[in-house]
């Protein structure tokens, strides 16, 4: 499967998204747990990237480590970007209206995340799932 | 906008969730099932998510705000139908919907509420 580019620009669009990653997690064989454990850290990652950042991007790509396969998504924005990181990792830290779980709470959902932001310079946050 | 339906039977709204929910469909949700408890009286809430295969902190939410103002309109809420694999994730997820009632399936569910609805 080739990478994957899809906009994230309104609520229909974060359902897109999970659908892609399902789609992909499927085709990488992911464990149905795993599956929904990536989906769900898709989920939350779309809609910071919706919220926070104003609309951007996501890319979905299945990835391949020697025989093991996984998915890797990143979701791009060109928003304000995020000044205190550690905290905005912090469970029940929250700027906007949500619950604060969405960056930690899909940190510990995938097997890597990497997290690219500046403050006025957007975010890029890229996670990959490995089927086991 | 797409709504969800929400069932009248007997006492009790049943809302059986069959749709990728969209953020908004969730917000909507919440305030047409605050509208009927009080229209219809109803004295429980069954949300069925069987066919849900993930629940993000968004959802979660809502579900948690269903239960608590149901709660302050003199109605219960259960959530049933959720699968093992959702409910591995939300935990992990840090969500543990602390206060929301859960049953397997509806007919339990239903059960559980007629159950409450007679001992208070």
């Amino acid at each position: 499967m080739s990478a994957q580019e899809l906009a994230i620009a309104g609520d229909a669009d974060v359902v897109r998204v999970r659908q892609a990653v399902r789609a992909a997690a499927v085709s990488a064989k992911l464990s149905l747990v795993d599956q929904t454990k990536l989906v769900t850290a898709a989920s939350e990652l779309a809609r910071n990237t919706l919220t926070y950042g104003g609309g951007g991007g996501a890319v979905v790509e299945e990835v391949f480590n020697g025989l093991r396969k996984g998915v890797k998504a990143i979701f791009h924005d060109k928003g304000p970007g995020i000044a205190d990181l550690q905290l905005a990792l912090t469970d029940g830290y929250t700027s906007g209206s949500g619950m604060g779980l969405g960056l930690g709470g899909a940190r510990r959902l995938v097997d890597e995340f990497t997290i690219d932001t500046a403050p006025g310079d957007g975010t890029t946050v890229t996670v990959v799932k490995w089927a086991r | 906008m797409e709504r969800l339906p929400i069932l009248k039977i007997g006492s009790m709204l049943l809302v059986s969730i069959q749709v990728d929910l969209r953020d908004d469909m969730v917000i909507a949700l919440q305030e047409d099932l605050a509208d009927r408890i009080v229209e219809t009286g109803a004295r429980g809430v069954v949300i069925d998510i069987t066919a849900l295969d993930i629940v993000d902190s968004f959802t979660g939410r809502m579900l948690a705000t269903v239960a608590a103002l149901s709660r302050i309109l003199d109605a219960e809420t259960v959530v049933v139908g959720m699968r093992p694999a959702v409910a591995i994730t939300l935990v992990e997820l840090g969500l543990s919907l602390d206060g929301i009632k859960t049953a397997l399936n509806v007919e339990r569910g239903m059960r559980l509420l007629s159950l409450g609805g007679a001992a208070t």
